[in-house]
């Protein structure tokens, strides 16, 4: 039998403020532990929680970059459970008016667009952090991120394949870089993801019982994770056996899933509404402002590098997948660089250099101006491409222009006749064997002399030039 | 909604509250009574008005995004009942139980 899959996912954001979203305690959960902490976010009864405007803010710009509805009316609410990262008992979050809903993002999923519906986009307040000691005798908590500004935004079950769940994150990790809400560092747990994954028989309208999957710490875990839950699940069914509605972790080391047999009533949460903050009116007027914030969004600047500048669509998607990339791709061709040319070396040579030194587009050594001046005297024939590369490298190295260097360094192409003569006279004397064979109809011998000629220039010689010289000197023997 | 014997056990087991059999069977029928009290209030008319989830009518109090000094870790951690490498230390619990 065939069967579909159906995956919803659950994504928590760490909100970009300076503070925590209801006291003034630093919002760093990297300090010393327990070192931003109050009375506030440590619970101490008689405290009285204040909202972070800011917080409130940046939750309403995700929402809106989301393409949600925004309530004009939303509250908070109190969800009950005791865990001892949770010093309050109770987590603020928001339960049935949450900031948006009814929103969605698009993916491209083997060339065409796909909508993936957002059910809601709501605020909250992070726990601490846990540390379990190895031999299991005790718990150590930390609650310096006990309070942090979180969004969670919740998919509808729209999404068919591990792969879409991928592309999917990697959509909502680019939306939420372009509007500045978030580091979106999953490795340290700004964006952290959880999963729910059933299996159907294609046809069916009904959902098999679906399974939560948690502790997966990176996009291509959350695919391995759901990729290892399909194949369990559809084993089962085969088999007959029941799919049992559950929390299942994934584990990296055996790159499995593995139950977590959490207790049913821990998932009653008796919310109700937080009596000690009030209700959030946003206004048309505070909401316009907001909107007005949103900066050109990575599907809009995917389409706009296609109809504007031509480039490719593949193109258009890797520079725009990180706005730190398309900012400096942009700063290259405002310097008037050509779009394909300029696109070309900082999707492949820039970006290469920055992996390999663990850098971001924003700390690029290269000047995005250099680059594009590396690209002009590339395009005049200056120099040859192979010089390019070199030049490259040491514009890296030294932050000097193209011009700075190819000047020191003499790296300027040969491109003039006068000079270039004497050496392919000589290269035409001295080779008498390749002459004859190109002479004989062997193409690739010229390769040889082209390369004879480039040897005694130290590769500095126009290699379009010195072909057609080359060819002109044999057939005038 | 009637509350029963098992409604209460469960409650107070999500509370993390211990019972003896005469305190359940003392709060059954009071916390009855308060439900038949506000039960009351579902009998209004109430066509048109919106939940109220406040007795305030003040909305959207908020504070500017600015830092305010933090408690020193050591005041921080009195109150806890055991510390270690400055963290709370709790009995082991099992992972995965929270999260926000």
């Amino acid at each position: 039998m065939n069967y579909e899959t159906i995956i919803g996912l659950e994504v928590h954001v760490e909100l970009k403020t300076d503070t925590k979203i209801f006291c003034g305690c630093r919002n760093d959960s990297k300090s010393e532990p327990n070192t931003n902490v109050c009375p506030i976010c440590l619970g101490h009864p008689g405290t009285l929680p204040v909202l972070n405007e800011r917080a409130l803010e940046l939750a309403v710009k995700a929402a809106l970059a989301l393409n949600c509805k925004i309530n004009q009316r939303s509250k908070f609410d109190r969800k009950n459970y005791f865990y001892p990262d949770l010093p309050k008992g109770y987590q603020i979050s928001q339960y049935d008016k949450p900031i948006g809903e009814h929103g969605y993002i698009e993916i491209e999923v083997n060339g065409e667009t796909k909508r993936i519906g957002i059910t809601r986009l709501h605020l909250e307040e992070d726990a601490g952090k846990s540390m379990h000691a190895a031999d299991g005798s005790h718990t150590l908590v930390d609650y310096n991120r006990t309070g942090v500004p979180l969004i969670e935004i919740v998919s509808e079950p729209d999404i068919r394949s591990p792969e879409e769940a991928r592309l999917y994150l990697e959509a909502l990790k680019s939306i939420m870089e372009y509007c500045d809400v978030s580091d979106c560092k999953m490795e340290e747990g700004s964006l952290r993801c959880d999963a729910n994954i059933s299996l159907r028989p294609v046809g069916a309208s009904e959902f098999g019982n679906k399974v939560e999957l948690k502790n997966m710490n990176s996009f291509r875990f959350v695919q391995r994770a759901l990729e290892y839950e399909v194949e369990r699940q559809r084993e089962r069914y085969e088999n007959g056996e029941p799919v049992i509605q559950e929390t299942r972790r994934f584990d990296e080391a055996t790159q499995t899933t593995v139950s977590m047999r959490t207790k049913e009533e821990a998932h009653d949460y008796r919310y109700f509404p937080e009596p000690d903050l009030v209700d959030l009116d946003i206004d048309d007027a505070w909401l316009e402002r907001i909107r007005a914030s949103l900066p050109e969004l990575p599907s809009a600047k995917r389409r706009r590098y296609m109809e504007e500048l031509g480039l490719p669509s593949y193109d258009a998607g890797v520079l725009t997948s990180d706005p730190k990339m398309a900012a400096y791709y942009e700063a290259v061709i405002a310097a008037g660089a050509d779009a394909k040319q300029a696109s070309n070396w900082v999707m492949s040579d820039v970006s290469g250099a920055l992996n390999a030194q663990g850098k971001s587009f924003a700390e690029c050594p290269l000047k995005p101006e250099h680059l594009a001046g590396l690209i002009g005297e590339m395009a005049s024939g200056k120099i040859s491409s192979k010089q390019a590369r070199e030049v490259f490298k040491l514009m890296w190295e030294t932050g000097k222009s193209a011009a700075e260097i190819i000047k020191e360094k003499g790296f300027e192409q040969i491109s003039d006749p006068a000079q270039l003569q004497p050496i392919i006279d000589e290269v035409v004397a001295n080779n008498s064997k390749s002459v004859a064979d190109f002479k004989g109809g062997k193409e690739r011998a010229l390769a040889a002399l082209v390369g004879q000629v480039m040897k005694a220039t130290r590769g500095k010689a126009n290699p379009t030039l010195v072909n057609e010289m080359l060819i002109e000197k044999i057939n005038s023997l | 909604m009637k509350i029963t014997d098992e409604t209460v056990s469960h409650v107070a087991k999500l509370a993390r509250l211990w019972l003896d059999p005469q305190e359940l069977a003392q709060l059954v029928p009071q916390l009855n009574d308060i439900l038949e009290y506000a039960a009351q209030l579902q009998r209004v008319s109430l066509d048109g008005v919106e939940p109220t989830s406040h007795p305030f009518h003040e909305v959207n109090v908020v504070r500017p995004d600015v830092v305010r000094e933090s408690l020193a870790r050591e005041e921080a951690l009195r109150n806890a009942p055991d510390q270690d490498q400055g963290m709370v230390r709790v009995p082991a619990v099992l992972e995965g139980g929270g999260g926000a």
